[in-house]
């Protein structure tokens, strides 16, 4: 199946020099959730705008269910729908005036029916003509959200959508989009919350610096570049690690009963056995056993401090 | 062409001009009214004719340029200019729309808003004085490209302005001044000669000139001139609006 979203060497260099984008390539298939996540200035919305048609792009091709943006923008921005990073709302509408107006630019023909759907989707069914001023900003994001389906796009772009939103309000969100996704819609949400690229993505693009530091189905980027950590209690304390288990680079937690092992799934040999044989050489007795999988975080954290 | 889109600026603005209805309406009224209890019974009691009109009647015109000059430049601005204030001119730049239908949609909006304040003003200059109008057909296509001409010049005031200040700058320091220089409440054949030589390089006065010959049939200057003035103007501005959405300039980078 060809991608709905296709990035080729995509360079954006703004006015005053800066280059946002240096050389990105990317493809989004159909109905999945991709995750675009990256630190602060690191190029995300910047690609977002460039595929919308908001900034221009300096070189390179994009392509909206196999049409230019450039070339064929009506075509191309017919099946995008944007919400912004920003609460850009006119205080003085209401949803469904704002809905329709959105609607009528993308040159659709009138369909209240179809707009009251969305907006009671969204749990803004008794708010539809409530001024937008009194609504709270979580009702905010989802009008926004419901301005961006309003013309029935096949691609939904979601500026980060959680920024500066309380955890409930995530949750919420979240609930949102996989509401949408369960629809077939296709999401490419920009976020620097490693939790929520976790959470709801599918395949997650790591973006730095203008670059696509690399782009994986999230579970595979888990297990892939994931390490993980062998906690032993010991029933007893000890003072320092016995010279018998110094190879292992163990680390003795602070009252003395506890070492932390770090390896990695994907050697071939992980060291478990042999470290469980030397502990009990060593006269250790352990009283318990656990892993902990490496979160996305660290090896975000892993990945960008590499980069820079 | 996408006409939904079109369409849909066009009723979003005009929604707008009829929500405010107080302010877009009433007080453009009010203001005429004043002028003409000012100029043309306080002040023209002691000024029997101009040209061979009362002077109440002969100040109509003017009047009804003023206030279409002021309103199209002014809606047209804020028009444009609210949407990047507030972020949502997002949604224009993301929406399959090129610029012929936006420009199209703002600047109807605008332009129609001013002419029915024109209407609305001679209707309400008729209740002040007699009024007759010499040739219905270019008094109609005189009030139309004013209003679609300022309406022009406004759009593109609205998508350079970087603030509110700067929106309203041009209005006050350029076409208040131009319209009152102009020829609105006097016959540019009233001044000093070297004042009149000067008075021609104010665009204003062709309009103005042509708007007042369509209503007694007197003009300062040729009615062609100022068909082919109003012409230029509009020209002008349309060649600085496709300049504009071609460049992106102040819209997208």
């Amino acid at each position: 199946m060809p991608a709905i979203v296709k990035v080729t060497d995509l360079t954006k260099r703004y006015n005053d020099g800066f280059e946002a984008l240096k050389g990105v390539n990317l493809e989004i298939e159909e109905g999945e959730i991709i995750a675009l996540l990256g630190p602060n200035g690191a190029g995300k919305t910047t690609l977002i705008s460039t595929i919308c048609g908001i900034t221009m792009p300096t070189s390179g091709t994009i392509t909206v269910g196999g049409y230019d943006t450039v070339t064929k923008y009506r075509e191309a921005r017919a099946q995008i729908g944007l919400v912004p990073q920003e609460l850009n709302l006119e205080p003085f509408e209401t949803p469904m005036r704002t809905t329709r107006f959105s609607r009528g630019l993308f040159g659709k023909p009138p369909n209240d029916a179809y707009l009251k759907e969305v907006l009671t989707e969204l749990s803004l069914g008794d708010k539809l003509d409530a001024g937008i001023r009194t609504l709270s900003g979580g009702m905010k994001r989802r009008v926004l959200i419901a301005k961006a389906l309003s013309h029935e796009p096949r691609v939904l772009f979601l500026d980060e959508p959680t920024a500066g939103v309380d955890v409930e309000l995530r949750k919420e969100m979240w609930a949102v989009v996989d509401k949408l996704r369960a629809n077939g819609t296709t999401i490419i949400l920009t976020t620097h919350y490693i939790e929520e690229a976790e959470a709801i993505a599918d395949r997650i693009a790591v973006i730095n610096k203008g670059e696509i530091l690399l782009v994986e189905r999230k579970d595979e980027l888990m297990r892939q570049m994931g390490q993980k950590v062998l906690r032993i209690e010991l029933t007893a304390p000890i003072a320092e690690i016995p010279e018998a288990l110094a190879a292992y680079g163990l680390s003795l937690g602070e009252d003395g009963c506890m070492l932390d092992y770090t390896y990695d799934v994907t050697g071939e040999r992980t060291g478990i056995t042999r470290l469980l044989g030397d502990l009990a050489g060593a006269g250790l007795k352990m009283r318990d056993l656990h892993t902990k999988q490496s979160s996305l975080e660290e090896i975000f954290v892993g990945l960008v401090k590499e980069g820079a | 062409m996408n006409f939904g889109a079109i369409r849909a600026i066009f009723l979003y603005e005009m929604a707008r001009f009829f929500r405010t209805l107080t302010q877009s309406l009433i007080s453009p009224v009010i203001s005429t009214s004043l002028y003409f209890v000012v100029f043309g019974a306080a002040i023209g009691s002691r000024i029997d004719e101009v040209e061979g009109v009362s002077y109440g009647a002969f100040i109509v015109p003017g009047l009804i340029m003023l206030s279409v000059m002021t309103q199209a430049t002014s809606n047209a601005s804020f028009g444009i200019y609210f949407p990047k204030f507030i972020g949502t001119i997002y949604e224009h730049l993301s929406a399959p729309v090129n610029f012929i239908e936006i420009t199209i949609g703002y600047v109807g909006a605008a332009a129609t808003k001013s002419l029915i304040i024109g209407v609305i003003i001679l209707v309400t200059a008729g209740f002040f004085v007699d009024l007759q109008i010499a040739h219905p057909v270019a008094m109609v296509a005189f009030l139309l490209l004013t209003c679609i001409s300022f309406a022009l010049l406004g759009f593109i005031i609205g998508i350079w302005a970087g603030n509110f200040e700067q929106l309203q700058l041009i209005p006050l320091l350029v076409i208040t001044p131009l319209v009152f220089l102009g020829g609105s409440f006097y016959s540019i054949t009233m001044l000093p000669p070297a004042w009149q030589v000067v008075t021609l390089f104010n665009p204003v006065v062709y309009l103005i000139s042509g708007f007042r010959w369509a209503f007694f049939g007197t003009a300062d200057v040729p009615v062609a001139i100022s068909l082919i003035a109003i012409t230029v103007f509009t020209g002008l501005c349309l060649a600085a609006i496709w300049w504009i959405f071609k460049t992106g300039w102040r819209l997208r980078q």
